[in-house]
């Protein structure tokens, strides 16, 4: 068997349980792996009722059919759990060197159910499986712990996701961390696995991938190299990495500023991919399997002294990674902030606490708008929140990991936080999600994937600045949009569930490439329709767990800032979102009733009737 | 001149591409740990570096072999382990400097990097040039970055001395 290991790591916490089982071939083609194959397991196996945080949640690591092979960015694996933040099924994708050594340990997935008794890892060497007390390691930082889990068990090659101090205390946007700077960031998945008292899985696989069918295999990864090679999305991931975004949102007046109060942010130009090339870039550094090689490694040079924080000690001085776009988004435009220094060592805080820059930023821009009106009392804060400070920056991104003073309220996220102050309608996002890094009133089309996002507020599922920036579709009309987002989302999904990065579709790599490299690997014979269609099938099923954790057509939503408060200046000025229209359009091309559950027609053409 | 691996440090973004590509020529399968080109990765240095066997003229792994499992082969001038006559002595991997002569996990037989016989993989697979296979002169490179390293060792050394 190709691609799939077909074996999966079974993790019983609370008993110390360790097992092995095989994976139904079945479940492997109809949802070929990741982030659909783990679904399928929390669908059957979860209570979508369960307190996110209680030992009842499980916590699914799942790597895809290509997650370890050379088909370019080979290297994801997904966290599929209840989310803390959002209580939806969540779906937290990253990369690194993780996600392929697990399958060369000889897995696809692992599920983790239950709590440990005490602070404790999970230690992986191939067939050799083992769980080991972690309180030497609890309360550091994700890197502190992966170079001292390296040094515990004598083994350099090993790869760590852990968790930060932000997990362990249940921040609700915590992430969990691998190879230092790769991040599942989403959905409060580190604050799930802290609720475990796990600490971090640490792997080495010595064993390797095989293919169905080698020639056809090289072949099809040959053809999809030489179309990105060269293929200016990918250059310019290459030279300005994600964050030369900043300049299509500025320009479209949807680059949200001040908890989305403006469209654009007039200190952009310190913040995007030319500054930070400019002025911090020390290399590129590619995942495994990656010919694009966007991150960003960066060194702080002589601001290394500025904004010192008190409670996390690190170098300072030595290389980190990011900002990504999202990054110097949240950090920066969200809060106002223009000082790139500032926003890097936020970054680099939020990589080593282990806690997601999008949730956090956003969080701390909703407060800084509570401040500012006054609704928030001075005297629960023990510095001004005022937009565009650098200090507040910093200082609350390491309170919010450690929970101490207010940090504590921003660890609840935005949602909590400004329903607590009173201002409910100040929280931007969606599903109790902070929204990313795009205004759906400069992107009309990124408000209906906002609203009905599985995951809450998302820009992974249908990017629609790819059309609606290149003159395909008018960014502020809403005709075609719902159709566009759902299909997309589907295409999405397909792509997520092989284990490649989805940037290479950004990078002359499309869905269509990777058709070919997945019927070669697995041997199952994909076609592009096929792999749509698997795609829709792992939607509808996490739209199926959504209904049954309690969410309903009420909660496909966007805040009224969005819907009824257009901007007063620049390119996106006086559009508001039209969910009103798109919403119901959106429900029509899914074949789902008026409430937004899925027909029964629909499902049985999915192969999911028995759901 | 034969061609041989040219390899700068500079130009590697870590993506094992390379890993992957040698151990499918070696094993059939994507697996790094049988790769016989490594890339360590210096994170903090923002420095990856991928290295393999050099083929050195004054091979020792060649001198040290008792059995003369070792040969040079005559088109490329790799140092070629001949399988059928390796005893698994380990003395080649002792005599390697560089550690580039590896031990295979079930026979307990040597494997080094043969340049695949004038087609290096590894070189193939490499999406941004950092390792190639080139007539070059030794020195343009290698000794290049160990004079640079000598001379850092030197004035360290120079510094330490009252």
């Amino acid at each position: 068997m190709g691609g799939w290991n077909g074996k999966l790591l079974r993790v019983d916490l609370a008993s110390g349980r360790l097992g092995v089982e095989p994976i139904p071939r079945t479940w492997q083609e109809q949802f070929l792996g990741g982030r659909g194959l783990a679904a399928r397991y929390l669908y059957e196996e979860l209570d979508p009722t369960v307190d996110p945080l209680s030992p009842d949640n499980k916590l699914i690591f799942a790597a895809g059919p290509l997650t370890g092979t050379p088909v370019p960015c080979g290297a994801r694996y997904m966290v599929v759990t209840k989310g803390a933040l959002t209580g939806a099924i969540t779906t937290s994708n990253s990369g690194g060197h993780w996600g392929p050594q697990l399958k060369f340990a000889g897995y696809d997935l692992v599920i983790v159910e239950g709590r440990a008794p005490r602070p404790s890892y999970l230690f992986i060497d191939d067939e050799h499986v083992e769980l080991r007390d972690a309180r030497a390691w609890w309360g550091c930082g994700v890197s502190r712990t992966e170079d001292g889990l390296r040094g515990e068990l004598g083994l350099p090659d090993l790869r760590v996701a852990s968790i930060g101090p932000a997990g362990e205390r249940r921040v609700r946007f915590a992430c969990i961390m691998n190879d230092k700077h790769r991040a599942a960031g989403r959905s409060g998945v580190g604050a799930v696995m802290g609720s475990k008292h796990l600490k971090a899985i640490a792997v080495r696989g010595t064993g390797g991938v095989g293919v169905a069918d080698p020639s056809a295999f090289h072949q099809a990864v040959w053809a999809m190299r030489a179309a990105m090679q060269d293929h200016p999305g990918r250059l310019s991931f290459a030279t300005l990495g994600t964050a030369a975004t900043m300049d299509l949102t500025q320009a479209f007046g949807a680059l949200p500023t001040r908890n989305f109060q403006q469209g654009q942010f007039e200190q952009y130009e310190q913040l995007n991919g030319n500054a930070i090339r400019d002025t911090r870039l020390v290399a590129n550094k590619a995942c495994f399997a990656c010919t694009i090689a966007c991150g960003r490694v960066t060194r702080l040079g002589e601001a290394a002294d500025k904004f010192l924080v008190t409670m996390h000690p690190r170098n300072w001085r030595m290389a980190g990674e990011g900002p990504e776009y999202e990054v110097a988004w949240a950090l920066g435009a969200d809060t106002g902030v223009g000082d790139l220094d500032a926003v890097l060592k936020a970054n680099w805080l939020c990589n080593d606490l282990g806690m997601d820059p999008i949730s956090m930023g956003a969080t701390l821009a909703a407060a800084m708008e509570l401040y500012e009106r006054g609704s928030l009392p001075a005297d629960q804060v023990e510095l001004p929140l005022r937009f565009g400070s650098p200090e507040a920056l910093v200082r609350m991104v390491e309170a919010t990991a450690y929970r101490e003073g207010f940090g504590d309220q921003l660890a609840e996220g935005s949602r909590r936080l400004s329903e607590r102050f009173g201002h409910p309608e100040l929280f931007m996002g969606s599903k109790s999600q902070e929204f990313p890094a795009y205004d759906p009133r400069g992107f009309q089309g990124m408000g209906i994937a906002y609203a009905t996002c599985n995951r809450g507020a998302c820009h992974l599922r249908a990017w629609t600045p790819a059309c609606e920036s290149r003159g395909a579709m008018h960014p502020h009309a809403t005709e075609g949009k719902s159709r566009w987002v759902a299909h997309e989302q589907n295409r999405t999904t397909a792509h997520d569930n092989t284990g490649v990065c989805l940037f290479v579709g950004g990078a002359g790599g499309p869905l269509e490439l990777l058709v070919p490299c997945t019927a070669a690997a697995t041997g199952h014979p994909y076609t592009l329709d096929e792999l749509i269609r698997v795609g829709e099938r792992t939607w509808n099923l996490e739209r199926l767990w959504n209904l049954k954790a309690g969410f309903t057509r009420a909660d496909d939503t966007l805040p009224p800032r969005l819907l009824k408060e257009p901007h007063a200046a620049g390119p996106s000025a006086g559009v508001t979102v039209d969910l009103e229209t798109m919403l119901p359009q959106y429900y029509r091309e899914r074949h789902w009733d008026e409430q937004g559950v899925p027909s029964r027609e629909k499902l049985q053409e999915l192969g999911l009737a028995s759901l | 001149m034969a061609p041989s691996l040219r390899i700068v440090p500079e130009k590697c973004t870590g993506c094992m591409q390379c890993e992957l590509a040698c151990s499918w020529v070696q094993t059939g399968a994507f697996q790094p740990s049988r790769s016989l080109i490594r890339v360590h990765i210096f994170d903090e240095e923002a420095s990856y570096a991928p290295y393999t066997c050099l083929q050195c003229d004054e091979a020792w792994c060649l001198t040290a072999c008792p059995v003369n499992a070792i040969r040079i082969d005559a088109a490329t001038g790799a140092k070629v382990v001949l399988d059928e006559r390796c005893i698994g002595c380990h003395l080649c991997t002792i005599a390697c400097p560089f550690g580039t002569v590896f031990t295979l996990p079930h026979s307990g037989k040597a494997a080094k990097c043969n340049l695949c016989g004038g087609q290096p993989a590894c070189a193939v697979a490499c999406p941004t040039a950092a390792i190639e296979y080139v007539v070059a002169a030794p020195g343009e490179w290698f000794h290049g970055w160990a004079e640079r390293v000598d001379a850092g060792y030197r004035q360290a050394r120079a510094g330490r001395q009252p």
